[in-house]
């Protein structure tokens, strides 16, 4: 089975002046195939820095990461990535973006088109595929990113805030995408988020990271993506256990801001 | 819309919608439309100035010929030519030598750009060299040209590839840095190899910033061949007018000008259109 295990990871950027930034400090985690991963926490906390470890784009400075028992050391096609926006080839049709990948191993064209398709049906853009991205709306734009990693069938989907530019009612219907397309296809995803109430909806598992170091302060077990898949989103969202959790892992960002900030104003005294 | 509403809208006299009911638009740059009716009486307005002016005779034909003059003169020339060659010829010879130059300049300051935004051995190599020759004027060195190849063909080439090069440059390296590293990173994650992600994402993604290099490099490119035939050159547009110039043919002069105005102003809206055609996406990412 393709396990992403992280390793003992440890990050330390050095600035020019010499300061060295701890980003992450001793990150050990392993996914199983198929598993729901959210990741939480303040910002420059090191949530971007892992996800590019494991994408394969930064070498840790200390630890390794393997899918699968290999050991990464670089961008892969079996390792997809989802960005915030903007990084759809606006030169490109959303049919082309979408069998990027497939072009670049040299697929031939009709079965790129097939997959295409296949994939456009998926994330309900079947009417699209000629038009130009920047033709679309954000939420559209993010389902072609979607589409476009897919098509690649990777085993790992990392997703770094792929609904944060969005509004909140296309924001929960491509929640509920996300959600599908994990049940229906099986793939390892994590997914980065400031959204609490993301990070609960889309998550069987939850880290909830803090900075200086960069680690993981809190992991949660959660059982609404499961619900999500045959429930109605709302009504999970509604749900008290919900409401709770949230509670509980708002306060606890709350109160690490607050540190964050003390830190800060005591630094400049 | 009513044919007479469409002919209004188009020539700027009826408002839009929107702009009607503003109530603020001085500053609003977008209640500012083109003004097509204004630009169509000022041509109107001027050349009838022109005419009445040559008409009463206010100005001296040595200093200001008449549009018939002018006229008669483009008849004359493009029938029995000037200084051995016909009127085309001589466009033809200043057409020529930018066509030459200017893809010799793309041809080689693109990819020179490329190396540039790409390497850092190759950026820091170029970029004195870059940054010493850009900003002088390519006139400067006809003198040198001169001494070089003559007044023949190749020093006027030599200087328009001159003129192009550095802008081509430029504008390769630009486009080339303006590539955002999430679209890199996306094409590695999908499986591209170095030379996919040069030729399918940096490739197409500095296309509208060359492509603004080369409507710029043009108008340089045609602004410095007409002013090195002014200096050196056997035909021409540039040349036409010097030769004129000597023999007080103001008549011919003007009609040089006026046809290196069109020709100008046709290449930059020859270039749009075919930015427009070739580059839909510029600007809307
Ligand atoms: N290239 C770099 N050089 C130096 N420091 C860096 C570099 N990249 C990131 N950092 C630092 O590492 C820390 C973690 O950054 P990272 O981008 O991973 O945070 P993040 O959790 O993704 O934040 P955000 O929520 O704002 O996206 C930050 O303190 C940041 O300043
Ligand atoms: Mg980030």
């Amino acid at each position: 089975m393709s396990d992403l295990v992280i390793n003992d990871v440890s990050m330390i950027f050095e600035t020019p002046n010499g300061e060295q930034v701890h980003a992450l400090e001793n990150v050990s985690f392993s996914l199983k195939q198929g598993e729901l991963l959210s990741i939480l926490g303040p910002s420059g906390c090191g949530k971007s820095t892992l996800l590019n470890i494991i994408a394969g784009f930064l070498a840790p400075t200390h630890g390794k990461v393997e899918l699968a028992s290999t050991e990464i050391h670089g961008p892969g096609s079996e390792r997809g990535m989802v960005f915030q926006q903007g990084a759809l080839f606006e030169w490109l049709t959303v049919a082309e973006n979408i069998g990027f990948g497939l072009s670049m191993k040299g697929t031939p064209p009709s079965e790129i088109k097939q997959t295409v398709d296949h994939l456009l049906e998926t994330v309900g853009l079947h009417d699209f595929g000629e038009k130009a991205t920047y033709e679309l709306s954000g939420g559209m734009q993010q389902r072609v990113a979607l589409a476009r990693c897919l098509a690649n069938d990777p085993d790992v989907i990392l997703m770094d805030e792929p609904l944060g530019a969005l509004d909140a009612l296309t924001r929960e219907k491509m929640q509920g995408l996300v959600l599908k397309l994990w049940k229906e296809t099986g793939k390892t995803i994590i997914l980065i988020t400031h959204s609490v109430e993301e990070a609960l909806f889309l998550g069987e598992r939850l880290f909830v990271m803090a900075p200086r170091p960069g680690r993981i302060k809190q992991e949660y077990a959660l059982p609404f993506a499961e619900a999500g898949v045959t429930k109605d989103p709302r009504e999970i969202k509604a749900d008290p256990a919900f409401g709770a959790k949230r509670e509980e892992i708002l306060n606890m960002i709350w109160e690490m801001e607050e540190e964050i900030m003390g830190q800060t104003e005591t630094a400049g005294v | 819309m009513s044919l007479i509403q469409t002919f209004k809208y188009t020539i700027g006299l009826q408002k839009d919608g929107l702009t009607k009911r503003k109530t603020v638009t001085f500053g609003d740059t977008s209640a500012v439309g083109k003004g097509r009716f204004w630009s169509i009486i000022s041509v109107i307005t001027l050349s009838m100035a022109w005419y009445l002016g040559s008409a009463l005779e206010l100005v001296n034909p040595i200093f200001w010929p008449s549009p018939s003059a002018v006229w008669d003169q483009f008849i004359n020339i493009s029938q029995n030519g000037y200084r051995n060659f016909t009127l085309w010829e001589h466009i033809w010879a200043s057409l020529y030598r930018i066509f030459v130059g200017f893809a010799l300049g793309c041809l080689i300051g693109i990819p020179l750009g490329f190396a540039m935004g790409l390497s850092e051995i190759l950026r820091g190599w170029f970029d004195p060299i870059v940054e010493f020759f850009r900003p002088i004027p390519p006139l400067a060195f006809i003198p040198l040209v001169i001494i070089w190849s003559g007044i023949g063909e190749r020093s006027k080439i030599l200087l328009l590839f001159f003129a192009a090069l550095w802008i081509m440059v430029i504008a390769a390296r630009a486009g080339v840095s303006s590539v955002k590293l999430s679209k890199i990173h996306a094409a590695y994650s999908l499986g591209a190899n170095k030379r996919q992600i040069l030729k399918r994402v940096i490739l197409p993604n500095a296309l509208p910033e060359i492509f603004t290099g080369m409507r710029v490099a043009m108008g340089i490119c045609w602004g410095t061949v007409v002013a090195a035939e002014l200096v050196a050159a056997e035909s021409g547009v540039g040349f036409m007018i010097m030769a004129a110039s000597k023999f007080l043919a103001t008549d011919i002069v003007v009609l040089g000008v006026i046809i290196v105005g069109i020709i100008g102003y046709s290449m930059d809206i020859l270039m749009r259109k075919l930015e427009a055609k070739l580059i839909p996406w510029k600007g809307k990412a």
